[in-house]
């Protein structure tokens, strides 16, 4: 499924699925007929206890994510391995303080696994999603993310302001992480998912707000990616 | 037998056949990856230390590590998410140095850092001129995002054993699992054989 002309969101009917958390990934390995091989790592976008999804942005100078996007029709099989990562994840039943989910880009694909699993397991705790994109065009999971009524979503686009657009424009500075992240005194836990320099910049900043680095946690990916 | 992807062929790249491990794709940039905030200690607050299971130990201030004999060196980079780098160039003083003036024993160590970030390594993998302490990348002092002041290097295994901003290596005798591996990584991390999840 399409949620902008380069981002596609895949179901995967994996037999003997073990279960994953919110916020692993897992690898996906692609075999040419003469026998090579690549194999890249991807965020799982579907919430605990549903099947495995991914969300894949294509990445022209890409090897996996353009075959995932273009290429890939269903009933085909793929080769996956996973789920991988016990780090950056989130289980409903811990809880663990309020929750502040920044995410840059496809970024959002692990956080939008931890809002799901938040929903559907009926979880109380607090959620903030602060979610930067370059165009309104390029945000995906819109009406969904705009679905979760207790969660308040701040967008901002940084090369774009269409018109009627209600949201922040331009990078997240420190007065607008402030604005938008929990107060460090109430104990929250961060999650930041995006390119390098993105979450290098929003975790800084959490340290700025007072967050104790073992309260942030990021992950990130280059623009090597796949 | 892994299952033909239709209508995949990939990219092929015959002129680092033999010289890139299985899984891995080579990149030109220096992808970072980190499980939290880059920390920024103060040079004048940093120190490295080797200490042993019950105790003692060594320990240089930024001015006493870099008063010893340093070392470049270039080499090939492996990270468990599938890039390799080729041919990086490095300025740092070798783990030989550190363990002969601290004079302990083990078996294994387990790199500490900033952040509270830890991995393990077996005793073998960073002696015999096989592993750096290193604060120069590419002639340069080495970038806060890429570990800065100071890494491990340990060019040999998965780029996780190449401890960020470390602190300092403890000797141990029996091997202790780091941060990734309790996390599902392997012990080792050869990514000649890729070892890299529990069980490869």
């Amino acid at each position: 499924m399409a949620e902008t002309p380069t981002v596609h969101t895949i179901d995967l009917d994996v037999p003997d699925w073990p279960g994953h958390r919110a916020g692993q990934h897992l690898d996906i390995r692609l075999t040419a007929d003469d026998g090579y091989t690549a194999e890249r790592s991807y965020s799982i976008a579907s919430a605990p206890g549903e099947p495995v999804a991914l969300t894949v942005e294509r990445l022209d100078d890409g090897e996996v994510s353009p075959y995932l996007t273009e290429e890939l029709r269903a009933g085909d099989e793929l080769e996956v391995r996973g789920p991988i990562g016990g780090y950056f994840v989130w289980d409903a039943a811990r809880g663990d303080g309020p929750l502040l989910l920044i995410a840059g880009g496809s970024g959002v694909v692990p956080l939008r696994s931890i809002l799901r699993h938040r929903h559907r397991t009926g979880a109380t705790t607090a959620a903030r999603l602060l979610y930067s994109a370059r165009s309104q065009a390029e945000l995906i999971y819109r009406a969904e993310l705009d679905s979760y009524r207790d969660v308040p979503v701040t967008y901002t686009l940084t090369r774009d302001k269409p018109p009627g657009w209600t949201g922040r424009t331009g990078r997240i500075d420190q007065a607008l992480l402030a604005e938008a992240a929990w107060p460090a005194s109430q104990g929250p836990l961060a999650f930041v998912c995006g390119p390098t320099p993105f979450v290098e910049a929003m975790a800084e900043g959490l340290v700025g707000l007072g967050y104790p680095p073992a309260r942030v946690k990021t992950e990130r990916f280059g623009a090597t990616g796949g | 037998m892994s299952p033909v992807s239709r209508g995949f062929r990939g990219r092929r790249r015959e002129a680092e056949q033999g010289r890139v491990p299985p899984g891995q794709y080579v990149t030109k940039d220096f992808p970072v990856l980190s499980a939290g905030p880059t920390p920024h200690t103060p040079l004048d607050k940093w120190s490295f230390s080797v200490t042993g299971e019950n105790g003692g130990g060594t320990s240089w201030n930024w001015q006493q590590l870099r008063a010893l004999p340093a070392e470049t060196v270039t080499a090939d980079i492996h990270c468990v998410t599938r890039w390799s780098k080729l041919d990086t160039a490095w300025q740092g003083v070798s783990v030989d140095t550190l363990l002969d003036q601290a004079g302990l024993e083990g078996s294994y160590v387990l790199a500490f850092c900033d952040g509270g970030y830890t991995t393990n390594l077996p005793l073998a993998d960073v002696t015999g001129g096989r592993a750096w302490v290193a604060f120069g990348y590419d002639g340069a002092p080495l970038d806060p995002e890429h570990g800065g002041p100071a890494r491990l290097l340990v060019p040999h295994l998965y780029f996780w054993k190449s401890a960020k901003w470390v602190r300092g290596l403890r000797l141990m005798d029996a091997d202790e699992p780091g941060f990734w591996e309790t996390y599902g990584y392997h012990m080792y991390g050869d990514p000649w054989k890729e070892q890299r999840y529990a069980g490869d």
